[in-house]
């Protein structure tokens, strides 16, 4: 066989990203302005958190400060039986999406490692081993077209995690199956302390998808209208059986890896300013505002959200939760081994 | 009669019949029917979308199989080898074995990971590990592991069906071997005395259990009466039949194929040293792999625990003391 079935061609991202702001593209002020709403309040739950963090709230905070029009994008552009496979970063995306933002912290305060039943949710557990989860959504993609169901996946990854070996596995699973898989990979340029350049030779992350034989596309990831747009068509591809994409999206954290990181040991302020010029909340804003778009009452509803969200984190972190050392064995098995049942007796034992 | 890969074949065949979620994925498990035949068959009775020849990427086949258990399937996957699923090592630990811990108890992983162990058949490099230790020490995963066929055929229903995700270890050596198949092997979790004796028990498991038994039978012409036990499940550990018959002959040598040192003997000498000391005549002994990585074909009898090396583990038994 030396035909390609499909020209490999079809299959390369956009040259440039995909943008929708500060083009000739038809607005949709609906859609935008819920949007809006949601970065204004992913905004203030990424800087509440953190805050709560600095003061012990939480164990630690991976914020996605400067990345909330993909985090926001990825959850608006779901249906309501899509499924969510966010990674350890990507807190806001399952908040955006309706989750409870106390459940959704549970594995950064400590509490337990999940806060939420996914299944009741459809958003799998955070998960911080890098790429082990995009495997896990091909399957579970694979399973509901299996079961004759219309579910979608939508897996969420950084740069730093393509270069794991699972990221490689998942994608070709997903291409040689068809499975119903969408993959964003927010490219915010750094892994930790490690730029991009030293995780890959490729063009873009998005050529990759050629490949595995799946189309690559590359996205503005400051432009919400724009990220929620590209995964819209890619959700839809995907449902309609014709299989997975890889998504790009070029985005960058304002904030250090985690509030335990010091981001001045690998990037110049100059760098930060730049990209914190290209802020998805004054990108969106703006053009709101100058296509009159943006009421008085969408704003002030927008931030009485944010506020309402933000007091709510204060209020249910600012206390503590409760907590049950025999809960330790509860779960371990779907009823506790002998041994089990022994090593919590003898805990037992000795705290009472 | 029937071999014990017929009997995995035909545990198999019920379980997809009877339930439309268990779902097989591995290499060349399709129209091959595996490398060992243990799938032989059931692509063309189930159609490849229940049993899939998957790409070759064991952290793939765990990782998609543990997105399918998690959107309410029953994935049983092949590894066609011991030492080829240490790819999917990560998977198994971080995840498999985690996902109801860390949801509560919400999201519980029914999934079966079968692996051909052991050594015995004349493989080359990488084709004969026990890897029965890393299971083990991961908290969340029981590990199965048959030494005939009644219990191949029954382990493997019991740890389909199970809401637990199964380790289960199919000793290669003993594929072949044939016996009677019968329909009543006992629940998960419970040691069978497979030899009654008065003087010494051999605690032993998978592979070892032929051994141990043409040992048992050895010594009774030195004057040795040895009962022997089968584990058969490594998690849970029954503690209580080990103990029972350990206290009842107060003398134990624990005999696997595994490397010895943190090996699975060290644990249980240790559980049982902690729970029987008082009826103990001589400390735990135990017979296993040496510490060396598996060693080439041509070499590896001297490797494996074999009568020799049980009886005379049997004679330090401090005998003379008694
Ligand atoms: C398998 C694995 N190796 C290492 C780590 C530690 N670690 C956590 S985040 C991170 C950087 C990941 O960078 P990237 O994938 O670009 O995502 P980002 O943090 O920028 O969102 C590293 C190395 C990990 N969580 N998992």
């Amino acid at each position: 066989m030396t035909v390609l079935e499909r020209p490999a061609t079809s299959l390369l991202p956009e040259p440039e990203p995909y943008r929708v702001l500060g083009t000739s593209a038809e607005p949709e002020p609906g859609l935008w302005t819920r949007l809006y709403r949601e970065l204004v309040r992913g905004r203030r739950f990424n800087e509440q958190t953190t805050a709560l963090t600095r003061q012990g709230r939480l164990a630690v905070y991976p914020s996605s400060t400067g990345q909330e029009a993909c985090q926001v994008g990825a959850a608006l552009s779901l249906g309501p039986r899509d499924w969510l496979f966010p990674s350890y970063r990507d807190t806001l995306a399952a908040v955006a999406r309706g989750l409870d933002p106390v459940a959704a912290l549970g594995l950064l305060r400590g509490d337990w490692h999940t806060g939420y039943d996914p299944r009741a949710h459809r958003i799998a557990p955070l998960c911080t081993p890098l790429a082990t989860q995009l495997p896990h959504a091909v399957g579970l993609a694979r399973a509901a077209r299996l079961r004759g169901d219309d579910t979608v996946a939508l897996a969420l990854v950084g740069d730093g995690g393509t270069s794991e070996g699972d990221f490689h596995e998942a994608l070709n699973f997903a291409a040689v199956w068809r499975a119903p898989v969408v993959f964003l990979v927010q490219n915010n340029r750094y892994a930790i302390s490690v730029p991009l350049s030293r995780q890959t030779a490729a063009p873009s992350i998005a050529h990759k998808g050629v490949g595995y034989g799946m189309p690559g596309r590359l996205v503005d990831g400051m432009d919400a209208p724009a990220v929620h747009r590209v995964l819209t068509e890619a959700l839809a591809r995907a449902r309609a059986g014709e299989g997975p994409t890889l998504v790009e999206a070029r985005t960058y954290r304002f904030d250090a890896h985690t509030n335990a990181d010091d981001a001045g040991r690998y990037r110049e302020e100059a760098e930060v300013a730049d990209w914190r010029a290209r802020d998805p909340l004054t990108l969106l804003g703006s053009e709101l505002r100058a296509r009159g778009l943006l009421t008085g009452d969408v704003e002030e509803e927008a931030a009485q959200a944010a506020e309402r969200l933000a007091a709510g984190l204060r209020a249910a972190l600012g206390a503590d939760p409760p907590l049950s050392a025999a809960d330790l064995f509860a779960h371990v098995y779907a009823s506790p081994t002998p041994q089990l049942r022994e090593q919590a007796a003898s805990l037992a034992e000795v705290t009472r | 009669m029937i071999s014990m890969a017929g009997a995995l074949n035909l545990a198999l065949r019920d379980a997809m019949a009877a339930d439309p979620a268990v779902h097989l994925l591995g290499e060349d498990i399709g129209t091959l029917g595996g490398v060992f035949r243990v799938t032989d068959g059931l692509a063309a009775e189930f159609g490849e979308d229940r049993c899939t020849d998957t790409p070759l990427a064991e952290a793939g086949i765990l990782g998609t199989a543990t997105g399918m258990a998690m959107y309410g399937l029953r994935p049983v996957v092949e590894m066609q080898f011991d030492a080829f699923a240490y790819p999917a090592f990560e998977q198994l630990v971080s995840h498999v074995s985690r996902m109801r811990n860390r949801t509560r108890g919400a999201l519980p992983l029914p999934l079966t990971v079968r692996i051909p162990y052991g050594g015995g058949i004349g493989g080359v490099e990488h084709h004969s590990d026990s890897s029965e230790t890393y299971y083990m020490a991961t908290p969340g995963l029981h590990v199965a592991t048959p030494a005939t066929v009644t219990d191949a055929y029954g382990l493997l229903r019991q740890a389909i069906a199970s809401d637990d995700p199964v380790v289960f270890l199919e000793p290669k050596r003993l594929y072949w071997a044939k016996d009677e198949l019968r329909p009543d092997a006992p629940p998960f979790g419970q040691a069978v005395l497979r030899r009654p004796g008065r003087d010494a028990t051999l605690l032993t498991y998978g592979p070892a259990l032929t051994v141990c038994l043409e040992a048992a039978e050895a010594a009774r012409s030195r004057g040795f009466d040895l009962g022997v036990l089968d584990l058969r499940t490594l998690v849970p550990f029954d503690d209580e039949t080990v103990c029972a018959e350990v206290r009842r002959t107060g003398r134990a040598v624990v005999v696997h194929e595994a490397t010895g040192f943190a090996g699975p003997g060290a644990e249980i000498a240790a559980r049982v040293t902690e729970r029987c000391f008082h009826h103990l005549a001589a400390p735990v002994l135990r017979v296993t792999g040496f510490d060396i990585p598996y060693p080439p074909p041509m070499l590896e009898r001297h490797h494996l625990p074999d009568v020799d090396r049980v009886l005379d583990a049997v004679t330090r038994l401090q005998w003379e003391e008694a």
